[in-house]
């Protein structure tokens, strides 16, 4: 790669072994095995990828998995907002330590998180004894998996809206003032629309982040085949089966409408970047 | 004028005071219930049995093997990352070539890929029904299952840690200080030991920072490769887990409790960071 015409010349030393060392650790550790997974469903056939994708458990599973990821984020999505105005634009007690408290899915292995989050709504726990009473059941249900998603996702907004929050220019909001805009009004037409972009970024980095989630789920999931069982859990049981195939055909299923729902994301975006007609 | 009593002006940037301690007040309740109750339940639950309860439980061999076991995963792939991030970033911000932006979508394909999915790849390349993992294990080199599959995992999932923050920074940078001390008749190497290293050292040990809390607490994937064998392959996070299922919770708890400590830990570092260098990291607040 050292000389060659697809680079421009650069006084600089160190490509060959920089870009060497990049493409190596590259291959093996992620190149390889994503070819491995691709290879293993192009030898199984896409209509026999389908016969093993193509039953109720398997549909279920991946059906929770994404309405679960989208609910969370939809939901982190008000809140992720809520939290970076309230962090960006008012000044408080304990500010900053709660800004900092923000990255705590993050930090905390989602393990942890998978069984504090059960100790704490379980029906002896203190928020499940506290909503028993109102007939609402957390843990074991659809609804935990909810919980613990919108722990995992929060960040992800807070992190991406926050920067935009901190640059938008006061004066625009004055001019709108001044012409008479009130408050929410001003809000709604001027600040909303050019947080859209980074919002839709944070919104599909949680929902990425979500779908794929494993470790803070099972826990409080009840993992009950048909209603609370996980696509990631449906591909750790077919591994503990050896039915590799059949694991191999629900990751290349995860991975489709991953990339899918993405595109449609990325397109979401790209108008409404033209539509504001700003990045 | 003077005779025209005005009221105390209300800034039209602003909202309402009323409006603004309603939604200071839902922040706050929004983060204590999300994110604090399950904090402090790890805790509460540790310490269900007194400190006796929880040191008894450190010291369970178990534990204490998931224990070395996760430091040692860590000090393995941690260093990995940090070169590997550190030539990528080298490489794509300090040359031009064609592809740049393709490779970077590589580099974070990872944060895109569920941990549980990772796992499957690498069982499906080095697991026994494979070519390459059946001719590993005919000569005593088993991956999967085994610490080097372990090793494997972790670096696919805290694969674009250091890379991403450094890339951002180093564009920044530039090539001129660089370029100068090449005219000055610097060797490379010492080119980027004494002009590169210490412009991006905040940057990279933020971004190492980062690895390392990920690493320390990676589970689906680690969990899909590693088989779980208590003693030999088992981390903390998947002891954690085994501990749970057998009922033992306030070692499970415990174990979770010293991971939560270190994840205490890491965001106080990264805060400390954030706020003593801001200007030299990747827009401080992105990830």
């Amino acid at each position: 790669m050292r000389a060659g015409i697809l680079r421009s010349p650069s006084p600089l030393p160190g490509f060959g072994l920089s870009f060497g060392i990049m493409m190596t650790v590259l291959s093996i550790v992620v190149l390889l095995p994503i070819g491995a997974l691709l290879g293993r469903g192009l030898m199984i056939g896409p209509g026999e990828l389908w016969d093993m994708v193509n039953s109720r458990r398997i549909w279920s599973a991946l059906a929770l998995s994404f309405r679960a990821a989208l609910i969370a984020s939809l939901f982190n999505l008000v809140f992720g907002l809520l939290l970076a105005w309230v962090l960006v634009r008012y000044r408080f007690w304990a500010r900053r330590f709660i800004d900092a408290a923000v990255d705590l899915p993050f930090a905390l292995p989602t393990a942890v998180a998978g069984i504090a989050l059960t100790a704490l709504y379980a029906p002896n726990g203190v928020f499940g004894q506290a909503l028993a009473p109102l007939g609402i059941n957390v843990a074991y249900t659809e609804l935990g998996i909810w919980v613990a998603l919108v722990f995992i996702g929060l960040p992800f907004v807070v992190r991406t809206v926050q920067p935009v929050i901190e640059e938008l220019e006061t004066d625009v909001e004055e001019v709108s003032a001044t012409l008479g805009a009130r408050r929410i009004y001003t809000l709604r037409r001027v600040i909303l629309p050019t947080l859209t972009p980074a919002l839709l970024t944070g919104f599909a980095l949680a929902l990425a982040r979500s779908v794929g989630e494993y470790g803070s789920v099972i826990f409080i999931a009840g993992n009950i085949p048909n209603l609370t069982e996980i696509a990631p859990l449906l591909i750790v049981i077919r591994l503990e089966e050896y039915n590799y195939d059949a694991a191999a055909a629900i990751g290349i299923a995860m991975l489709v409408i991953s990339f899918a729902m993405l595109l449609v994301i990325n397109a979401i975006q790209t108008w409404s970047r033209r539509r504001i007609g700003h990045a | 004028m003077s005779d025209i009593v005005l009221s105390r002006p209300v800034p039209v940037t602003t909202e309402p005071p009323l409006i603004r301690s309603l939604l200071i007040g839902l922040a706050l309740t929004f983060v204590a219930l999300f994110l604090f109750a399950p904090l402090v339940t790890v805790f509460v639950e540790a310490l269900k049995q007194g400190w006796a309860g929880a040191l008894d439980a450190l010291r369970m061999p178990d534990a204490q093997a998931a224990i070395r076991m996760t430091l040692t995963i860590a000090a393995i792939a941690v260093p990995i990352n940090a070169i590997f991030g550190i030539a990528a970033a080298w490489a794509i911000t300090k040359f031009d070539f064609r592809g740049k932006a393709f490779l970077i979508t590589l580099i974070d394909l990872p944060f895109a890929v569920s941990p549980v999915v990772a796992g499957l790849m690498l069982v499906l390349l080095f697991g026994a029904n494979s070519t390459l993992g059946g001719w590993l294990i005919a000569n005593d080199m088993p991956i999967v299952f085994a610490f080097p599959g372990i090793i494997m995992a972790t670096l696919f999932v805290t694969f674009p840690f250091v890379a991403r923050e450094l890339i951002p920074v180093m564009i920044e940078q530039g090539r001129a200080e660089e370029e100068a001390a090449l005219t000055l008749g610097a060797s490379g190497w010492r080119t980027f030991f004494t002009v590169t290293l210490p412009n991006i050292r905040w940057a990279l040990l933020y971004g190492v920072l980062l690895c390392n809390a990920r690493a320390m607490g990676e589970f689906g994937a680690v969990a899909v490769v590693s088989g779980k064998i208590r003693g030999e392959t088992a981390t903390m996070p998947t002891m954690v887990e085994m501990f749970y299922n057998e009922y033992l919770a306030v070692a499970a708890f415990t174990l979770a409790a010293v991971l939560a400590m270190l994840a205490l830990l890491t965001l106080l570092l990264k805060s400390l960071l954030e706020w003593r260098h801001a200007d030299l990291l990747a827009a401080t607040r992105r990830h």
